[in-house]
């Protein structure tokens, strides 16, 4: 088992996120983290999944994937060099006599400081999950009142990632990418 | 310019574009729109007694014809209603479109009278489906819900009308180009390296085995496989759903594997070298214990569904496509085989178990299941229609009717749903009036859905049904008597008189309990140009031999006790 991230490009339409998540826990897929946003192109969204799950898992859930009317495109980023990246909150007790240490860790850790009262400071932070969990780490001894991470947005890095054609032959190369969108 | 229409017409106006002729429904207050507009349609709407019977003779209609079949109904319980149906064709890849009216746009989401939220509900068990509110989408749904019901994978799909989009009004315009949806394209390509893979696979093998599986009718493949099978001489397996797909006659067919396949199929399968999977998907009912699965074999999979691939069985080789088109790549490339010694091996583990021709054994003042369905093969030329349900007869009818056609016998295998056959038996026969349909069903799947008797007698619909009363929910019945120790809990079954009840209905009836009665019932039935329901009372405690026990190795079967009354060998 491994973790495995995929990008997921989806029609922006409702319920797409509803047959998504129903595809994940109707094959009994365990997602760790979604995140689903907006992409350049309009009407097109972008889920990263983050899942663990085995090789032959990974590609029969990419299989599955492609079988939702609603996905255009399906990128297994597991083994890609990838920029990955998580934006977390988190609200910390800090009164006058330890602010300042945790302003220090706050800068250690290129985090910033966005409110600030009388007994907590609102901490906000982006980098990859381990940074993040370091942080998360160092923060806990003071008073961690409340905490919200976003799970991982992931991208490749270069031009784009490697796209896999039904067989796991990977065809991302323009001629054969109309190959790759198979539902059925 | 196209005219003004209401929803409710466009509905209509768009099903009739897509070939439309018979649809099976029932009325209610979110679809009274659409059904009032019905009347101006050429369209023959069967009334059918439960929206699950719409579903599943939809399904019938699709199975017998290939072509897509619909069901209508009512929000709230009539759409609820039809979840079994539709998880049924879903697991058998069965094009349907099912329509159902839904409560107003501005009242969803208050629970508003006969609201359910049936996209959501039927969501993991439909190919996709829709939630339409604006008319100006009627049109182009119906059109999409036919492409991908039909298209790649076979399925059903389900569009949910709000009362106002079928009420309201707009200009119809059909686009009939072919649809063009982003995010599916269901036809695959297989590289030159796959094919390779293959064909090396293929000529190097000295044990193959073909797996014939439903894919190979709803690929339209049948003529390709036989094609290939004569020219490489590989002898041809058949699940339940592939019954039909190669012609039970051939001397290279091997009959039904799995569960309730015959000991040598199973055997040839666990020596096999090769397994050439065709439109299959390795149920558990086919593999038994997957762990000791065909140990020796490597296997190559073709299926249009690469979702189907590695799931329960690993493969060696995957072609991903439709079954047709990569048979007719694959063909120029195999090697005329010779093969005579494997199937001479295979000859001799048929020796000690073939099933004898039934008809002329003692049958010691008892009337069994099997002579029954072996005599309605019989007399009917082994060239009827025969619709299954589900339980022990549905096992002796795959293994005493021999099937040569394809389409020919329609049964629910995926979902094994009770039920299934009176009302897909009513929607084959729509589908093809000129075909002598036989419905083989147990005295408890024929009580589940026995209203559509009075369907039946409404539409006036020629169908031979064939109840095989054997007092027991049978299959659950040998299971305990199997694995229970005959502890037959909520097994033994109380039936009415099923001879007064179709008289109720207005249908002839015949009830059997002697076996030289059976021969003079089923011809008096053919003859009769109404539908006729037969009551066979037939043998309690019988059970269906050979069994593999679920989840055990597939050559360790549960054999007939020899000697049978039914069945002999060979030497007998
Ligand atoms: C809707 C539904 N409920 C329960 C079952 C479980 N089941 C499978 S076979 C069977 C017994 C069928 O009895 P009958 O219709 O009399 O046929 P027989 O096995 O006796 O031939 C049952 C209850 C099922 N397959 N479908
Ligand atoms: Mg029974």
């Amino acid at each position: 088992m491994t973790r495995h991230t995929f990008a997921v490009h989806v029609e922006d339409k409702p319920g797409v996120l509803n047959r998504v998540a129903s595809l994940f826990r109707r094959r009994a897929f365990n997602i760790e983290s979604l995140t689903v946003g907006h992409t350049e192109t309009e009407g097109v969204s972008r889920m990263t999944i983050v899942v663990d799950t085995d090789t032959n898992g990974a590609r029969r859930l990419e299989a599955n994937l492609y079988k939702l009317v609603n996905v255009l495109r399906v990128t297994d980023l597991t083994a890609e060099a990838v920029v990955a990246r998580e934006l977390t909150l988190v609200r910390v007790a800090a009164n006058h006599e330890t602010r300042i240490q945790v302003m220090q860790l706050v800068d250690t850790f290129r985090a910033r400081v966005v409110d600030m009262t009388t007994d907590s400071l609102i901490i906000e932070a982006t980098g990859t999950e381990e940074k993040i969990d370091g942080l998360m780490g160092v923060l806990e001894p003071y008073g961690v009142l409340e905490m919200v991470r976003t799970g991982r947005v992931a991208m490749s890095r270069g031009l784009q990632g490697k796209v896999r054609g039904p067989n796991g032959d990977d065809v991302t190369s323009p001629e054969t990418d109309d190959n790759v969108s198979h539902s059925v | 310019m196209g005219q003004i229409r209401t929803g409710a017409q466009i509905l209509w106006e768009s099903l009739v574009r897509e070939g439309v002729s018979t649809v099976f429904g029932y009325p209610g207050g979110a679809i009274l729109p659409a059904y009032d507009a019905l009347l101006e349609y050429p369209i023959h709407h069967v009334l059918v007694r439960h929206e699950q019977g719409a579903t599943h003779m939809a399904d019938g209609f699709a199975r017998a014809s290939g072509e897509v079949g619909v069901a209508i109904a009512t929000s709230g319980p009539g759409a609820t209603n039809m979840v079994t149906g539709i998880a049924t064709a879903m697991l058998d890849s069965s094009p349907i479109v099912c329509i159902t009216g839904q409560v107003g746009s501005k009242l969803i989401g208050s629970d508003a009278f006969q609201e359910t939220d049936v996209t959501g509900v039927t969501l993991p068990i439909t190919k996709h489906n829709y939630l339409v509110s604006d008319v100006a989408e009627v049109a182009s749904t119906v059109h999409e819900a036919f492409y991908v019901a039909r298209s790649g994978r076979p399925g059903p799909v389900l569009v949910d009308i709000t009362k106002d989009a079928q009420q309201s009004s707009t200009e119809f315009v059909w686009d009939s180009s072919p649809v063009q949806l982003p995010g599916y394209r269901p036809e695959l390509r297989v590289s030159d390296a796959e094919y390779a893979q293959a064909v090396e696979l293929i000529n190097g093998s000295k044990r193959p085995v073909v797996f014939a599986g439903h894919g190979v009718m709803l690929s339209g493949a049948v003529d390709l496989v036989r094609e290939f099978a004569e020219r490489a001489n590989i002898p041809i397996a058949m699940t339940l759903l592939g019954i039909g797909s190669f012609p039970a006659l051939h001397p290279l067919n091997l009959g039904m594997m799995g569960m309730h396949g015959e000991a040598w199929v199973n055997q040839a399968i666990q020596e096999a070298d090769l397994l050439l999977a065709f439109g299959m998907r390795f149920d558990d009912r086919v593999t038994g214990n997957i762990r000791t699965y065909a140990p020796n074999a490597r296997k190559i999979h073709v299926d249009i569904d690469p979702a189907e691939f590695n799931k329960n069985v690993l493969v060696d080789v995957t072609l991903a496509g439709d079954l047709a088109n990569v048979l007719r790549d694959l063909l120029p490339q195999v090697d005329r085989g010779d093969r005579s010694d494997w199937l001479t091996a295979i000859g001799e583990m048929k020796g000690d178990s073939a099933v004898r021709d039934v008809q002329n054994l003692p049958d010691t003042g008892h009337l069994y299941a099997a002579h029954v369905i072996n005599d309605i093969w019989r007399l009917t030329d082994g060239k009827a229609v025969v619709v299954t349900d589900v339980g022990q007869h549905q096992m002796w009818e795959a293994q005493y009717y021999h099937h040569q056609e394809p389409r020919s016998l329609i049964t629910s295998g995926g979902l094994g749903t009770m039920g299934f056959a009176l009302p897909a038996a009513i929607g084959a026969k729509l589908a093809r009036p000129d075909a002598e349909v036989w419905v083989v069903v147990g005295d408890g799947g024929f009580q589940m859905t026995m209203c559509e008797l009075a369907t039946i007698a409404q539409e006036k619909i020629k169908l031979n049904v064939a109840i095989i009363n054997n007092g027991y929910l049978g299959m659950v019945r040998q299971w305990q008597e199997f694995f229970y120790e005959r502890r037959y809990a909520a097994t033994p079954l109380l039936s009415p008189d099923f001879a007064k009840l179709a008289d109720a209905f207005g249908l002839r009836s015949a009830t059997v309990s002697r076996r030289q009665d059976v021969e003079p019932t089923i011809e008096m039935a053919r003859a009769e140009s109404g539908a006729v329901v037969m009551d066979f009372r037939v043998e309690q405690e019988d059970t269906v031999y050979p069994m593999v026990p679920a989840g055990a190795d597939l050559d360790a079967m549960i054999r007939r006790p020899s000697p049978s009354p039914i069945v002999e060998t060979a030497d007998d």
